[in-house]
């Protein structure tokens, strides 16, 4: 799957991709930031954002990144028992991740604010929750290479697919660095 | 162009702390209310750090190839000015309708 400058072809056409990415949540951010302070009625970003919790979620995401580095450095070296060890605890760290939007998302709607509510509601739940789409697929994912690790069928020679993995799953914890900043802490 | 080494597990470690503290400062600036005049351009300037820092050693461009990395700041580029230019857009155009 090496191409005629030395690249991997798959590594090349997931980069491109990962580019196209930056705009779709790009575009997402923007109208979030476009319709901010715009909502005529509540509830505000003021009254539901839950910063220590959303601090939370953060932290496990980055530890997330870190697990699954250090799931790429054991494959890489054949450690599959690490490898297996590390996939499964990145996995899990973004199933974590995936129960806190869960818990906040019923949250808001607990306290009136839905995806009709007002502008920021729209904004709001379009662009967590299209991250937290993207956070599901990567759960999916690793969860796919954790079985196959544990069947054996996971080796060095298939660290290309699992650097590819990697790379999604790094590429969601930038946009979570990026929301968690403009939507979170910049309100 | 090939690809190179990636980082080592120290790296990888002493990168995730790093993280963590700009995480804690960036929450800490927050609570701070002698921070509050200053508050966007740190938290975007702390934001842009460990972004940078996820791409270049997690996501291993530093380490890999250039077409990599222009695969990825192109479009991520283009966004930004996009972002950029809408906010010009739409906020220019609330000041013309307000007269501020």
């Amino acid at each position: 799957m090496v191409n005629s400058m030395g690249l991997d072809n798959r590594k090349m056409a997931f980069w491109a991709f990962i580019g196209s990415e930056c705009l779709l949540f790009g575009s997402l951010i923007s109208t979030y930031l476009i319709y901010k302070g715009k909502s005529v009625v509540g509830p505000f970003p003021h009254d539901v954002l839950n910063i220590p919790f959303t601090s939370f979620s953060t932290f496990d995401l980055l530890m997330s990144s870190l697990a699954m580095v250090l799931a790429l450095a054991a494959i890489q070296r054949g450690d599959l028992k690490q490898g297996k060890l590390w996939l499964f605890v990145t996995a899990f760290l973004g199933l974590v991740f995936l129960g806190g939007q869960v818990y906040e998302f019923s949250s808001f709607v607990h306290e009136g604010l839905g995806l009709t509510t007002n502008l920021f509601g729209s904004t709001f739940f379009v662009l967590t929750g299209t991250h937290g789409a993207h956070v599901t697929v990567g759960v999916i994912w690793l969860l796919t290479l954790w079985v196959q690790a544990l069947r054996g069928k996971l080796g060095p020679n298939q660290a290309i697919t699992v650097e590819i993995t990697g790379l999604y799953w790094h590429f969601v914890d930038v946009v979570w660095i990026v929301i968690f900043t403009l939507v979170y802490l910049i309100q | 162009m090939s690809e190179q080494a990636h980082a080592t597990t120290g790296t990888y470690l002493r990168i995730a702390a790093i993280l963590v503290m700009i995480t804690l400062i960036e929450v800490g600036v927050f609570y701070v209310p002698a921070f509050q005049p200053a508050l966007v351009p740190v938290l975007l300037v702390l934001s842009a750090l460990k972004f940078v820092l996820v791409v270049l050693f997690y996501m291993h461009l530093r380490f890999d190839s250039r077409l990599f990395a222009f695969l990825f700041s192109g479009p991520l580029l283009l966004a930004v000015g996009v972002m950029i230019g809408l906010l010009f857009l739409f906020f220019g155009a609330v000041r013309v309708r307000t007269g501020t």
